[in-house]
């Protein structure tokens, strides 16, 4: 496993592995998504948060280079491997598919990694069973242990925990944290779970059609766009959050502790962001 | 050995049942049955063009067949047609412009039965020859796009997201197909070339637990049936190419009884 030095993490979180500038992408005449300026880095996980149709997942796709942005860029780094998790993905019942193969889907992985990789999310006994029968849950505990046997560049994760019980998905995106860690990945995570999510998120980006506001989680949760766009109850539920640790991260990625004090850096690795 | 004409039969029918095993499996799961079926009803159309330009008939049934492959994609992308009412329209129009075209021609010696059901045991050594070869490029090709072909058909989006290029693949699929479409069409003929395709495939689902597997027994219950279809039509006196279809088909009926449970 890559583990590395807290210094050496803080010189990799530069290396920015995707950009979106200015993307835009219309389907039908009608855009799905405008104007988005976006940046991944290693090490760095970036969340997308924002209602159903604002464009989530067309950001995603765009990031990926399934889509092609009709206005602005999107570039990716040269033999980047991704790792990603789509929003939907339905297996024809025709179509006989182990786990294990599934796993193997678009690279042939150890058989050791594989069953790494399903132990991690918790479902290691499942190796061998058809993916037809799995249950939602394990369905994309299957989907997170695939993406991350690849042992990939940049993680790419839409809605990677849908369908898995409460305990699970904390656990999971616990899980998520880790493996950035581990690979020195980028994340791109998309989720609605806002109070489970900013645990681990270093950067946050709210769309609704276009970027309402970007920043650190907190810049996020006092933004008035962001109150606006999910209402008082979930801003609350973010500033609890916030409230529990000892620490602010300010605007300019200076961290202001407790005490009134401000360094440059988290005073614990609770939610392990070495901004 | 080759000069017996029931030997050459076998080894073709054979030979044709190894490669339609893992591009059937391929059919069932990306559910283009109609696709296969489009194919070779553009076939005549193709069988026409050999005898007007005076080419190979398989090379010339091949090129047709890619041609209504092509033309179907650029149609997928250009018009709001459904992709099974696109299917069925160049199915029958490409049937009725060979047959119109074949009659302009004046037939000149085409066989219309032989073309629309095969004639299997006519096969010189000269087509056995062909379809070994052929059948050494299409498993050649097959072999080195299986992972990303089957990563596209179970996701082309997430295929494409993790480096692959499921276009690509896509359209080296339809010309293998096109392909195939050109070497069956002399032995099983043009109404029974998807069957081939089809019922081996089916019978092999519920044995296999990985498509690899699938798509190996695909292949031995495609070849079952050929030699099985061979020696019903031998004794029974009944057309090869139907006979073959006929047990392809009790074939998958017998895959049906509870006699092995599916994981």
């Amino acid at each position: 496993m890559k583990q590395e030095s807290a210094t050496e993490t803080a010189n990799n979180h530069g290396e920015s592995l995707l950009s979106l500038r200015g993307a835009g992408y219309r389907q039908r005449g009608r855009w799905l998504v405008q104007n988005v300026d976006l940046d991944v880095r290693r090490a760095q996980i970036v969340t997308l948060v924002g209602p159903n149709g604002s464009g989530k997942s067309t950001t995603a796709r765009m990031a990926l280079g399934v889509y092609r942005p009709h206005t602005g860029s999107a570039t990716r780094n040269r033999g980047l491997r991704v790792g990603y998790v789509p929003q939907k993905l339905a297996i024809d019942w025709t179509m006989p598919l182990t786990v294990e193969r599934f796993i193997n889907l678009t690279q042939r992985v150890p058989a050791a990694r594989v069953q790494a990789a399903l132990q991690r999310t918790g479902v290691e006994n499942l190796s061998q069973s058809q993916m037809v029968h799995l249950s939602g849950g394990e369905f994309q505990r299957v989907l997170l242990a695939r993406a991350i046997a690849r042992e990939p560049d940049l993680l790419v994760l839409d809605e990677p925990v849908q369908g898995v019980d409460f305990s699970g998905q904390i656990s999971l995106y616990e899980l998520i944290a880790d493996i950035r860690d581990e690979l020195q990945c980028g994340v791109l995570l998309i989720s609605h779970d806002l109070h489970l999510v900013m645990a681990a998120t270093d950067q946050v980006v709210c769309l609704n059609g276009h970027v309402c506001c970007s920043g650190t989680p907190s810049t996020v949760a006092v933004h008035p766009e962001y109150h606006a766009l999910f209402g008082e109850r979930a801003a609350a539920t973010l500033a609890i959050y916030e409230h529990d640790h000892d620490h602010t991260h300010l605007p300019d990625g200076r961290v202001q502790l407790a005490d009134g004090t401000i360094t440059d850096a988290c005073p614990t690795h609770q939610h392990d962001s070495s901004n | 050995m080759l000069d017996d004409f029931f030997i050459r039969a076998l080894l073709g029918g054979a030979g044709i049942a190894l490669i339609a095993g893992p591009l059937g499996c391929n059919v069932v799961w990306r559910r283009l049955a109609y696709f296969g079926d489009t194919l070779a009803h553009a076939s005549i159309l193709g069988v026409v063009a050999a005898v007007v330009a005076e080419i190979s008939v398989t090379l010339a049934v091949f090129v047709v067949a890619g041609l209504v492959a092509l033309l179907l994609l650029f149609l997928q992308r250009r018009t709001v047609v459904s992709t099974d009412a696109l299917l069925g329209l160049l199915a029958h129009g490409t049937l009725a412009f060979g047959l119109v075209a074949l009659s302009l021609i004046g037939n000149r010696g085409v066989d219309m039965m032989a073309l629309l059901f095969g004639d299997i045991l006519a096969i010189s050594k000269m087509d056995v020859v062909v379809i070994y070869v052929a059948a050494a490029v299409l498993s050649l090709v097959l072999l080195l796009i299986w992972r990303p072909m089957f990563a596209s058909t179970v996701s082309a989006e997430l295929a494409e997201a993790e480096g692959m290029r499921p276009r690509i693949i896509e359209l080296v699929f339809m010309f293998l197909i096109a392909a195939l479409v050109a070497l069956a069409l002399k032995l099983v003929g043009a109404l029974l070339i998807t069957a081939l395709l089809l019922i081996p495939a089916a019978s092999a689902r519920r044995f296999s637990a990985t498509p690899e597997v699938m798509a190996w027994v695909s292949m031995i219950f495609g070849c079952l049936s050929v030699v099985g279809g061979l020696f019903a039509s031998l004794f029974l006196d009944t057309p090869a190419g139907p006979s073959i279809v006929v047990s392809a088909g009790i074939l998958f009926l017998l895959t049906l009884l509870p006699i092995y449970r599916n994981r």
